[in-house]
């Protein structure tokens, strides 16, 4: 599949997304000869999503700030030396490095002495009663519905769960035309009120407040705050949402009173979660912070992780924001160059103490989103015992808890005894909510351990991985004896 | 302390079904294991139950070791997913089918149970086939295959009925010998025991060193690879005539793609890593075999280690100059076979007449060999 040899670079970049593309500019800077990857069409990642190509932009609309963002963290990229290259989807890693991708022809092979893995996060969904209904997605997959379709996720849409996605999509669908029936949020007013000192220090972000209160306002949002969705229900597709108020924890309280709100649609996204695979099949150390997300690779003030010239950088670092990502994009390149010996110490001491300030002014804000983002234990603690918490493989919490009270000890045990996490979420979506139900058995998120990553990172299209072939051509490997 | 009459060192299912037969036989055994049961090779290994596949001179064990598994969801209480499918076994080139003549001549002189089948029968039986690339087939209506991800789940819950203490996530880290017994620090823990059984899988090789004995172990780095859950495609084992290709689609639709295609990794450093060039090589042979797997999407893939000696055949047996201590490994084709090897020794150490004979497992014995 690669009689050619790999191409090779100095650095390779993996995830266009504000962090990645900042590091690639910063690499190609530094005099790196640098590849970013990216399985999207364009840079920016989750947040700096362009419209597609076909689409423009409504009359008379001037761009919102992201839009804007993006579209400067695409020129900056533009202009750099840096090769960028859209729809690859990475699948494998090996030491050394060598970074396996599926393009539009195939598998691609490259090579580098150096990896920066920028794979951003997924969404965490904790399982609740009627959440696997038709109608029910994420709060991150409904920002794609809508920043990059422009297509609503329903007429009458009860968004729900924790963090500034919360806002975001509620304002998306009103600014569509929507109507948001709800707005069910775990956290207090006092939660979001320890963001304002934070916020403080990142007047950019004062106009978007601005501009989501004064939709809410508008579209006469009801909010509920220290509210949980406890259960969506058909029949054949969601048609009502019963929410509870909750305590801190996001447990309902035991004698809540149960609202029930008619829609079409759920928008819910417990918090984001960083992406670790890519780190994790390469052997990097991984730390349990729940305040960043969860687990994270570890990593130095200059986003080295414990392997040997393999840097980490974005909100798959750890949950900090667009703006922090993309410093922490730079200042990872310039490890990178200086870890290579293309830049003497002196000069990325110069180039990198600029950005570990605006780094250190912006970063108080990001920590304080990704607390509101965090993991609510009582969520998961409080399912019933019937509802589908591994939805590729149809099991139950029942089953889960069963398989816990044998004896299964972390959780790859529990795969191989259940088959949790082996459907082509790969554990993903399940994985949140079983790994918190084993935590409150066996005591901690770091006894219960991670997944093993294993290739393909996503499932891939068997014809495009084995491509065109000739039989005598297969490359068989040593036998052992008949 | 009280002292267990054997404990069993690694809960693959070499060291599992040792441990369960002694259990059985009355004895006091304490299996003990450094990660899960059943979490390296005989966890993650394709699960195929062929006979057409085995070595001659083990035939006879995998017959039996075969006969086991069939029985296995009575006797251990767990549903493995043994299923009985038939396998066929292909040749795509005139070599190989040269060498499936030879091969299946022995193979079936001594009990495979299958026979020689032309291109047309061979697509007639599996229509899903690419009928038209193949030279010749051989046929056995009784493969089987089971779903390896839950033996350890099956020998952990009929070790525990069978009052035998389980101790995972505990690295044997010393072996110590006094006073005819012998003392395990395992995972900061200490157990005592009168007889000991390595049975470490790919890890043999440094528990045989705590005990003085050097042995040229070796391993493979064999990878597998499943799909997602696709339409009913085949129901066979299909195997390739130089043993590159496994295949077998389970009844929740995955396709599990196997054929010994090398990964890499070092067992003391951590878990075998999957080859790309190779998985892409395996899932090639599968497609050409298979032409409606093109339509899958492949989920995941990962490599497990299998242990030999030079020769290829199983080391099983007492331990020549450690008294009481024994061994089991290296067994080709272990999966089919484990279930068998283990109540053999097993046999052996509560002091019966094993039912076939074991394998020397000093044969190999460097230490003992120089001194």
């Amino acid at each position: 599949m690669t009689a050619p040899g790999p191409e090779r670079f100095d650095l390779i970049v993996i995830g266009a997304g504000p962090a990645g593309a900042s590091a690639a500019t910063e690499a190609d800077r530094a005099g790196l000869r640098v590849l970013l990857l990216d399985e999207q069409p364009a840079a920016g990642g989750q947040i700096y999503r362009p419209l597609p190509a076909e689409f423009s932009p409504r009359e008379g609309r001037a761009p919102g700030p992201d839009l804007r963002a993006g579209a400067a963290l695409r020129a900056a990229l533009a202009g750099s030396g840096a090769e960028a290259r859209f729809r690859r989807r990475v699948w494998h890693l090996a030491r050394g490095f060598s970074v396996f991708a599926l393009g539009p022809d195939g598998v691609e092979r490259y090579a580098a002495p150096a990896l920066l893995v920028a794979a951003g996060t997924h969404e965490r969904v904790i399982a609740f009663p009627g959440w696997t209904l038709p109608g029910v997605i994420g709060l991150a997959g409904a920002t794609v519905l809508l920043k990059s379709q422009q297509v609503l996720p329903g007429e009458r849409v009860v968004v729900a769960g924790a963090g500034p996605l919360l806002g975001a999509v509620a304002a998306g669908i009103l600014k569509g035309g929507g109507r948001v029936v709800a707005c069910v949020d775990l956290a207090s007013p006092a939660e979001w009120m320890r963001l304002a000192p934070a916020a403080g220090l990142r007047p950019d972000l004062w106009g978007q407040a601005a501009g989501w209160t004064a939709a809410f306002l508008r579209g006469r949002v009801p909010l509920y705050p220290r509210h949980a969705v406890v259960e969506a229900r058909g029949p054949g597709r969601v048609a009502e949402v019963c929410i509870a108020p909750v305590g801190g924890d996001g447990a309902p309280r035991a004698d809540a009173p149960v609202r029930v709100l008619r829609a079409d649609s759920l928008c819910v996204g417990h918090g984001l979660v960083p992406a670790t695979e890519m780190t994790r099949a390469l052997g990097a150390e991984h730390l349990y912070r729940p305040d960043e997300g969860g687990w994270i690779a570890r990593r130095d003030a200059c986003l080295r992780t414990s392997v040997e010239r393999l840097y980490v950088a974005g909100d798959g670092a750890g949950i900090a924001g667009a703006v922090p990502a993309a410093l922490r994009g730079r200042l990872a390149a310039l490890a990178a160059a200086r870890d290579l010996g293309r830049l003497a110490e002196a000069e990325f001491a110069r180039k990198a103490a600029p950005v570990r300030r605006r780094l250190a002014r912006t970063a108080a804000f990001g920590a304080a989103v990704a607390r509101l983002m965090a993991l609510r234990p009582g969520l998961a603690r409080t399912v019933s015992r019937d509802t589908l918490v591994c939805r590729c493989e149809d099991l139950t919490r029942a089953e889960i808890e069963d398989a816990i009270g044998e004896g299964a000890r972390e959780i790859n045990q529990l795969k191989s005894w259940t088959r949790c996490g082996m459907g082509p979420c790969q554990g993903r979506m399940c994985g949140e909510t079983v790994a918190s139900l084993m935590a409150a058995r066996v005591g901690s998120r770091e006894a219960v351990g991670q997944w093993t990553a294993r290739p393909p990172f996503r499932p891939v299209d068997f014809e495009a991985l084995t491509g065109d072939f000739t039989y005598d051509h297969l490359p068989f490997p040593p036998t052992a004896p008949a | 302390m009280t002292a267990f009459d054997a404990a069993v060192l690694g809960g693959g299912i070499m060291g599992s079904a040792t441990a369960l037969n002694l259990a059985w036989g009355g004895m006091r055994v304490a299996v003990i294991e450094k990660r899960a049961l059943g979490s390296g090779a005989s966890g993650v290994n394709a699960g195929t139950l062929s006979l057409q596949i085995k070595r001659v001179a083990l035939m006879p064990y995998a017959i039996r070791g075969k006969e086991l598994w069939a029985t296995t969801a009575k006797r251990l209480g767990v549903d493995v997913h043994y299923r009985v499918v038939g396998g066929m076994t292909l040749a795509f080139t005139e070599a190989e089918a040269e060498a499936l003549r030879t091969r299946m001549a022995e193979r079936i002189a001594a009990g495979a149970g299958a026979e020689m089948i032309t291109a047309a029968r061979a697509g007639e039986i599996e229509p899903a086939l690419a009928g038209e690339r193949i030279v010749l087939a051989s046929y056995s209506p009784l493969d089987a295959y089971a779903n390896s991800s839950v033996t350890g789940l099956a020998y952990r819950r009929a070790l525990v009925a069978a009052g035998a203490e389980v101790r995972e996530g505990a690295p044997v880290t010393a072996i110590d010998r006094a006073e005819g017994a012998f003392t395990i620090t395992a995972g900061g823990e200490r157990v005592v025991a009168r007889r000991l059984v390595l049975a470490g899988g790919a890890w043999l090789k440094g528990l045989l060193r705590m005990v003085g004995i050097e042995m040229p172990i070796h391993y493979r780095v064999n990878q597998v690879a499943v799909t997602e859950r696709t339409r009913p495609l085949f129901k066979a084992v299909i195997m390739h005539a130089l043993g590159f290709l496994t295949l077998k689609q389970s009844d929740n639709g995955t396709v599990l793609i196997g054929g010994g295609w090398q990964g890499f990794g070092d067992p003391e450093a951590g878990g075998g890593e999957v080859d790309a060039e190779n998985l892409v090589g395996n899932l090639r042979l599968a497609r050409y075999a298979m032409p409606a797997l093109a339509g899958s999407r492949i989920v995941r893939s990962w490599a497990g280690y299998e242990a030999h000696v030079p020769d290829f055949m199983p080391l099983i047996g007492p331990l020549a100059g450690v008294d009481d201590a024994y061994v089991i490994g290296c067994v080709r084709g272990g999966y089919t076979q484990g279930p068998y090897m283990g109540q053999l020794l097993a046999e052996l150490i509560l002091g019966r007449e094993p039912e076939m004979p074991l394998f020397n497992p000093n044969r190999f014995n460097e230490a003992r060999a120089a001194a």
